[in-house]
């Protein structure tokens, strides 16, 4: 095959694996960013001071844009959903492999058009992921980053939006008409629930984020004021000609997309982790339909609690009560999902492969990682803990740390079918046991400093007094992050190894029944996705494309 | 094994951590703080409960039925919808329950008005100080225009001497009130959204260009409390720090005395 | 798990027939390739209009919210060439019908000829827009002028953008027809240009009500 032809694949398979180095290549970025950030934490003057305020800002923000959209966005469904959908479903491809292609090089382009903006003059934009306007929307008198940097994070945005719709068409076109023979819906493993419940929650929300995006980037260029009330002073400087715009309406429009992306984000992980955690208990999930009705549930009432991101933002006090009923609520489903998650085991027969374990780990830290939702989710709880690290610490937990893992479960599981060969299960237990220990030591004691008050998005604790107290615990938070890092890279280094000198893996290592693991060509599907420990049944595992007399319920 | 044991030192060392309360929230010092304080021990001690038994469970599955050579099949079930009935209503009960509790307290922050003797501070914000204005024995606060704000000659809120209401307002770097007297503040800014919070007050508020936002509170305690920016607003975010001195109401007038005579 | 071998007159002769094609509706009947794509095709338009319909969502309760705010909305005047237009784009959508219902009784040449029709008009509905916004620019109304202009220049030129998509769609259906290179697997492609260019139709009748009632 041309280089030309393989670089610019249709092939599901291969877009998976591009996606997949892509988001790799964004994840150890956006790591390396943190670093640099936790140290200069701790550090403020090392280096000659070289690490200045604003640049503090512009790593935050790149890390949070990377990691977000580039990392959990990217990973658990484009990744691994382009490669298995299509397996898991029994179709051929996608339904649109060159519009699948399209996506993929256009969410490269976006990358590229994000880490541009760390070499242009002023360098990468300072307000952070959320990008509140007015200080994303007046410009380079704002501060530095707010230039050409900030016009061009806009920019990158704007293109993923797109590459994102055109992701969701082939998912959902893929799922609702290229299933094989004998695939009803209720017969789709989970992990394809929730690659199509992402999906719809993708163009959904995407959409809504272009449109915020092409307002904010015409109020920087074009004079407009969507953004911008009047009234504004700079350094000196009246702005003028801006009037009646309102700050708030980004929050808005924002947070709209923000907190299903959010979902976006761990919901393909929430499919894997009942995927790995039945193959490895050797038992069906619990609830196959509460875990599906649980993911349409979590889905659908994202959208409508996005104001608890703004409780303290001035936004009316009552609609403050009703986002916080809501968000409330979303507790239950995910409540659901848990003792699902658990019961799934109780009673099994497990084995703990890395795959297993880090399953497992997710199901832990998105207890923790939710809990701490339940405090944030109260906005009289909020009038302290809003914009503190006790916000960070709570995503970091879930999206950080549980989403990874629910990355992590998947490459373990799945790295035999899409390379031949398998990682290394030592290094991979390893890997784990550090990891798990680690994130737990790095952002348990984020809630401490969030509890003591500590405001977020701060490049040093220098000028208030009580953060200086807190210093000891940053110190440690920093230790266990380098200590976090370091051990992925022997994830990184089992990955590359494997890949060229793994052994050989069999078709069905894990002795798994859905059809990722057959290389039928025009599969018939008899039975449920986890039929396993199925009374009667020859094996402790029933294969979706078994014959139909070997008994199972589904 | 390993994974139960750190699971089970987990739960225990986390909960231990916060019931140690050795990093927590400073001691408050109005009735809004001591409600505050309650509703977020009850909150805590429920998460804590759920993430002790959470983390104790997943420890007890795997200890329990991890493979130990030839047991025979796990056991085969698709779920029990009795069990689903009865812990989707506990987990919906529990959560709203908790959110309806916290609500009184939102409503006496936020839907109650301040009483109608509070005294009355308007707070401008900008990159990166603040500034707090008093409306002097008038009792009104004066104009104010963009094209009169000087920084350097320390109008930061653009006071127009013109109107007579504006030659007795006092502007102050540092927020000052009368304890056990109600405060109300009026929350505005210049440029960017900025964010006032003190953590004694277990209160937060963003200051919104083109918004004027209230806030009620009356301080129970004298003594000094740092206000940090709570919102990124630029480069001097981590640097836009001021305090409030909550004093006697002898002393506060004293203080206002004084700095209307520096005034004339 | 061959537990009897057959009788010889039970051997089927010749060579096997095909192998059911895989790519059928999951839920059991299994219909042919070419149906499935003609579906997916189908699915994909409608999820690509939900993505439309939430941009356009969005940019409504902008428009909402911000006309709600401050007492700073004045009413625009809008160029009356957009009725002229408004009129232009529906009779496209009826010529493409028109032509449609041709190819349906299989007149492939009023097809051509309806369809290229339809085309033409499309992309004189965009050269009417732009003439749109220049009568707007000699009248000194721009994007920054007051909020009811900034929105009609984002929503016409959002809708605009949208149009040029379908008119690209348009054009290649109409290049692959006057090749005389439509067969019958183009026929989703042209239905499905049809529907969008209708789907685009009705968002525009819903900017003009927008603009026209409450702009």
């Amino acid at each position: 095959m041309t280089l030309r032809r393989r670089i610019f694949s249709t092939d599901h398979r291969t877009i998976g694996k591009q996606y997949y180095f892509l988001g790799l290549f964004s994840v150890l970025l956006g790591v390396a960013l943190s670093l640099v950030m936790r140290y200069h934490v701790v550090r403020p003057k090392a280096l000659g001071g070289a690490i200045s305020p604003e640049l503090y800002l512009s790593l935050m923000t790149m890390h949070g844009t990377l990691m977000v959209f580039f990392v959990l966005t990217v990973v658990p469904q484009s990744a691994f959903g382009n490669y298995f959908l299509p397996l898991q479903i029994g179709a051929r491809e996608m339904a649109f492999p060159r519009l699948n292609m399209f996506s993929f090089w256009t969410t490269a382009a976006s990358l590229a058009v994000l880490l541009s903006a760390f070499f242009v003059e002023g360098g990468a934009p300072i307000s952070g992921w959320t990008a509140y306007p007015p200080l994303s929307a007046v410009g380079r008198i704002a501060g530095p980053g707010e230039g050409l940097g900030q016009t061009l994070w806009i920019v990158s945005i704007g293109i993923f939006c797109v590459a994102s719709v055109m992701g969701s068409i082939n998912f959902v076109a893929t799922i609702a008409d290229l299933r094989c023979k004998g695939m009803t819906l209720m017969r789709m493993p989970l992990p394809c629930w929730s690659w199509l419940i992402t999906a719809l929650l993708s163009l959904l929300a995407f959409a809504v984020l272009l449109g915020a995006a092409v307002l904010l980037l015409l109020d920087r260029s074009a004079g407009t004021s969507f953004f911008l009330p009047a009234g504004l002073y700079f350094n000196d400087t009246s702005i003028p000609g801006r009037a009646g715009g309102s700050p708030l309406l980004w929050q808005h429009l924002f947070w709209f997309f923000g907190h299903p992306e959010v979902y976006i984000a761990i919901i393909p992980g929430m499919g894997i982790v009942s995927h790995v955690l039945s193959a490895f208990s050797r038992k069906p999930v619990f609830g196959y339909r509460a875990m599906v009705y649980a993911m349409i549930a979590i889905a659908f009432l994202g959208f409508v609690v996005w104001g608890h991101h703004m409780f303290m933002s001035g936004m009316s006090p009552y609609s403050a009560v009703a986002f916080s009923l809501l968000t409330l609520a979303i507790g239950v489903p995910s409540a659901i999902k848990t003792f699902n998650w658990i019961g799934t085991m109780w009673g099994g027969r497990l084995r703990f492969t890395t795959a297993m374990l880090f399953a497992i780990g997710f199901v832990s830290v998105f207890v923790t990682g939710g809990l701490s939702g339940i405090v944030l989710g109260q906005p009289a709880l909020d009038l302290y803990f809003h914009d503190t690290a006790f916000v960070v610490a709570h995503f970091h937990m879930i999206m950080g740390v549980a989403a990874t893992f629910g990355i992590f479960a998947g490459t373990f599981f799945w790295f035999p079918r899409m390379f031949g060969r398998t990682l290394n299960e030592r290094l991979g237990k390893l890997h784990f046991y550090l990891t798990f220990a680690g994130v737990y030591a790095l952002f348990i004691p984020m809630h401490l400093l969030g509890l003591a008050g500590t405001p977020r998005r701060y490049p040093d604790f220098t000028s208030v007094d009580f953060l200086g107290a807190l210093m000891p615990l940053h110190r440690f938070i920093t230790h266990a992050a380098y200590t976090v890092a370091a051990a992925q890279l022997i994830f990184v280094a089992n990955l590359f190894w494997s890949l060229k000198k793994g052994p050989r893996a069999a078709l069905n290592p894990w002795e798994a029944t859905t059809l990722e693991w057959t290389d039928a060509a025009h599969p018939v599907v008899h039975h449920g996705p986890y039929e396993y420990s199925s009374p009667g049944a020859p094996a402790d595992f029933t294969m979706q494309t078994d014959a139909p007399n070997i008994r199972s319920e589904a | 094994m390993l994974l139960a044991a750190i699971l089970g030192v987990l739960a225990a060392g986390v909960v231990w951590l916060f019931a140690a309360k050795i990093w927590w929230f400073p001691p408050g010092i109005d009735a809004h703080a001591a409600a505050y304080d309650e509703q977020f021990l009850r909150t805590i001690i429920l998460c804590g409960v759920i993430f002790f038994l959470a983390q104790a469970a997943l420890a007890i599955v795997l200890v329990r039925f991890r493979q130990r050579g030839n047991q025979g099949r796990a056991q085969y079930s698709h779920g029990d919808r009795r069990l689903e009935f009865l812990w989707t209503v506990s987990t919906a009960i529990v959560f709203l329950g908790l959110a309806l509790a916290g609500t009184k307290l939102w409503a006496r922050v936020h839907f109650d008005e301040a009483p109608a003797d509070a005294l009355p501070i308007e707070v401008t914000a900008k990159q990166f100080a603040w500034s707090f204005r008093y409306a002097g024995p008038d009792g009104k606060f004066g104009r104010t225009a963009l094209r009169f704000i000087n920084d350097a000659a320390g109008n930061p809120v653009g006071l127009d001497d013109a109107d007579p209401a504006s030659r007795d307002d006092i502007v102050s770097a540092t927020l000052r009130v009368p304890v056990n007297r109600p405060v109300k503040l009026i929350l505005r800014s210049r440029d960017v959204i900025h964010s006032f919070f003190v953590r004694e007050l277990r209160l937060k508020q963003d200051l919104v260009p083109g918004m004027d936002i209230p806030l009620h509170f009356q301080a129970e305690r004298t003594g000094t409390f740092e206000v940090p920016c709570s919102e990124l607003c630029g480069l001097g975010h981590s640097q836009m720090r001021t305090t409030m001195q909550v004093m006697t109401q002898r002393e506060f007038d004293a203080w206002l005395a004084a700095r209307e005579a520096q005034k004339r | 798990m061959m537990k009897n071998m057959p009788a010889a007159r039970d051997v089927v002769q010749g060579p096997p027939p095909p192998p059911p094609v895989d790519r059928g509706w999951g839920d059991g009947d299994g219909s042919d390739g070419r149906g499935a794509d003609r579906r997916a095709s189908f699915t994909g338009l409608f999820v690509l209009l939900a993505a439309t319909i939430m941009v356009f969502a969005a940019l409504t309760s902008a428009f909402i919210v911000r006309r709600g705010m401050s007492d700073d909305w004045t009413s625009l005047h809008k160029p009356p060439i957009l009725w002229v237009n408004t009129a232009i784009l529906l009779a496209s959508s009826f010529l493409l019908d028109i032509s449609r219902r041709a190819l349906k009784a299989r007149h492939r040449t009023k097809f051509n000829f309806w369809w290229s029709a339809g085309t033409v008009l499309g992309i004189l509905f965009l050269v009417g827009q732009a003439f749109a916004w220049r009568q707007l620019r000699n009248e000194g109304v721009f994007i920054a002028t007051n909020p009811s202009s900034s929105f009609f220049y984002v929503l016409t030129a959002a809708h605009a953008v949208h149009l040029l998509g379908g008119v690209t769609a348009l054009v290649y259906v109409d290049v692959q027809a006057l090749r005389l290179q439509l067969g019958p697997a183009k026929r989703t492609a042209i239905d499905i240009s049809a529907i969008y260019w209708h789907f685009l139709d009705a968002l525009w009748i819903y900017l003009m009500v927008l603009m026209y009632v409450w702009g």
